[in-house]
């Protein structure tokens, strides 16, 4: 089985969150870059249980600059066999999706899993619109995967309820939690890392449909208001007269 | 310029994160000096997106047109757009949302923007607010194409439904070529009563302070008596505690409920990413020094054994006082 796995590159989820340049770019001074949580812990780390049991690779793809290459390193210290990076600046979502579509069209892989979704960008869009340009089923929000002679079945995630689903391969999906168990690489992984291929392909020269104009922080809240913890019809009253909550 | 809302039932009704989608596109359309028309996939109730303005409606009926296939779904949103002359296509961020508008996107080219927050400022191109940074920050973000897509970050709006009826109109499309091989074997739990976690105006949280699984029930009945959905953070959904779908915070559900009452957890940063734009915020929690009651609007400082059960009593009689 031939797995690609798409990476994205975000900040620590501890990262302090500021902009720069007239509120136009995100700050990344002091920022600890990471493989998407989603990404590593559920598609990823299923990716290579399937191939673990019935054999097969996992290809991590990122589509970025040279400074995608050490959380790339990382998923291949998970156990990745080889890694591709697009050489392009991930303009938007549509760019993304279309740079992984002309790289995999003629590879031959038999699945692309993508985390469900970027922490920075918060955008679901990747999966199903790589999956429209390859022409392949999409299964969003996956939260278990099995495959059994060329069917996957799938537990896919709606509003309060799971659609047990069964498609052929190939697929797109995408994955949340519940897929897999987070690894953590150890020491045999990281220095095998190194050995391994990191392929750097140049871009195809899609163009971006969105631009991001201007960034913001919330409001600051105001302080906490404390209620007598023996006074729970203060509180009550409270949600129900101040807040209006109730 | 004409805006297309496409509406998501489930069990046949018109969801409720559809309807709010509905009322975006009718204020989008009349910004845009259009008519905003609703797509919608075998409602029962079609009819009720009149009471948030929509006056015409387009009803898919054939069953195989739903968001488990969404190539059948854009090509059903395709037709229609094209028979009005759609501009913008409305979704709400909801598990259909993302799995149909990426689809629809890379098929059209048409630029897309998820977790929208505001409705479009025309004045200089097609500009929408987004929450990004699992809401820890927000973006202004162009829209370069001709064509727009839109999909709506759930309860940022809110539902004021009003009078009125839409008229509903039979929609047919041929989707006899389109062969995804996908199949539905089996929907778990969707049939339940509560309202889903991203959807609830109340939710009752609690974690690691409660000690074990079997602590929960005073949680369970706080959201029987309000009527609130329940959530958890995360190492109480990693060790089994509760289920997984409970999970909130930046890498599990987001949600921005009107009130959200947290019981024993701490305000993790993480944590915080997904609850922080619910609109008041509760927090329970013996030590005073916990993170969480910097991002609290009211707070209680005391042991949940002993809160909690008052709290439930405090609540239960204001619930038979006011109905
Ligand atoms: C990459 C990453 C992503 C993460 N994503 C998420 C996420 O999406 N959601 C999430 O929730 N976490 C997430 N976390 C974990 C997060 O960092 C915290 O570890 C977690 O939120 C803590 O959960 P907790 O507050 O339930 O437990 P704890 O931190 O153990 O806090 C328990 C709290 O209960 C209080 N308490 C104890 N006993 C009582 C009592 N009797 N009465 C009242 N209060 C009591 C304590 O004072 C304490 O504040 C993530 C972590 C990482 C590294
Ligand atoms: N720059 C990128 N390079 C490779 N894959 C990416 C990139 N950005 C996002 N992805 C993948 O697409 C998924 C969804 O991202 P998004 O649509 O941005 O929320 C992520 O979980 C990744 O699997």
């Amino acid at each position: 089985m031939k797995i690609l796995v798409p990476i994205s590159k975000v900040p620590d989820t501890t990262s302090k969150i500021a902009f720069t340049d007239g509120d136009s770019k995100f700050n990344e001074e002091g920022i600890q870059w990471i493989v998407n949580p989603y990404d590593e812990w559920y598609a990823l780390v299923r990716a290579l249980e399937l191939t673990e049991t019935s054999g097969g690779s996992v290809t991590v793809i990122n589509v970025g600059d040279a400074t995608s290459d050490p959380v790339i390193r990382k998923a291949l210290a998970l156990g990745a066999n080889e890694a591709v990076r697009v050489d392009v600046n991930p303009t938007d979502s549509y760019v993304i999706a279309k740079e992984i579509a002309a790289y995999a069209a003629d590879k031959g892989f038999d699945m692309v899993l993508l985390g469900k979704e970027t922490i920075n960008y918060n955008g679901s869009e990747v999966g199903g619109m790589l999956a429209e340009f390859m022409n392949l089923p999409y299964i969003s929000l996956a939260s278990k995967l099995e495959v059994n002679g060329g069917v996957a079945t799938m537990d896919r995630t709606t509003e309060g309820g799971v659609e047990v689903v069964e498609v052929k391969l190939p697929f797109v999906a995408s994955s949340a939690k519940g897929m897999a168990e987070q690894r953590i690489p150890n020491m045999r992984g990281i220095m095998a890392a190194r050995t391994k291929p990191l392929t750097v392909v140049a871009a195809s020269g899609a163009t971006a449909k969105t631009a991001y104009v201007k960034y913001g922080l919330p409001a600051p809240k105001s302080a906490v208001k404390l209620v007598d913890a023996e006074n729970m019809d203060e509180l009550v009253r409270l949600l129900h007269e101040e807040a209006k909550s109730i | 310029m004409s805006v297309l809302i496409v509406v998501d039932t489930k069990n046949g009704e018109v969801k409720k994160s559809s309807l709010e989608a509905a009322q975006y596109g009718v204020n989008v359309a009349s910004a845009l000096g259009g008519e905003a028309v609703a797509l919608s996939l075998n409602a029962s109730n079609a009819e009720v997106l009149g009471t948030v303005g929509i006056k015409k409606v387009l009803n898919v009926t054939d069953a195989s047109v739903s968001s488990s296939d969404p190539q059948k779904v854009v090509a059903a949103i395709v037709a229609a757009a094209n028979q009005i002359g759609a501009k913008v296509v409305v979704f709400a961020h909801d598990s259909t949302g993302k799995a149909v508008a990426p689809r629809l996107s890379a098929k059209s080219g048409a630029g897309l923007v998820t977790n929208v927050t505001s409705l479009p400022d025309t004045s200089n191109g097609f500009v929408v607010s987004k929450n990004v940074f699992s809401g820890k920050a927000h973006a202004q973000v162009n829209i370069l194409s001709d064509e727009k897509i839109v999909s709506i970050l759930p309860n940022a709006f809110g539902v004021k439904a009003g009078e009125g009826s839409a008229s509903v109109e039979s929609f047919s499309v041929d989707v006899s070529g389109i062969n995804s091989g996908i199949t539905v074997k089996e929907v778990k739990g969707g049939n339940s009563k509560v309202v889903p976690l991203p959807e609830a105006e109340l939710v009752v949280s609690a974690g690691r302070g409660l000690k074990g699984p079997e602590n929960w029930g005073m949680v369970e009945e706080m959201a029987e008596i309000l009527g609130a959905t329940t959530a958890c953070s995360r190492p109480v959904a990693d060790i089994g505690w509760r289920p997984h779908h409970e999970h909130v915070g930046q890498t599990g559900v987001a949600i921005r409920p009107n009130l959200y009452i947290a019981i024993g957890i701490s305000g993790a940063i993480q944590h915080l990413a997904g609850v922080n734009g619910s609109k008041v915020i509760v927090v329970i929690n013996k030590d005073p020094e916990a993170p969480f009651f910097k991002a609290a609007d009211y707070g209680v400082v005391g042991d949940a054994f002993e809160v909690v059960p008052r709290l439930n009593e405090a609540f239960r009689k204001f619930k038979s006082a006011n109905g």
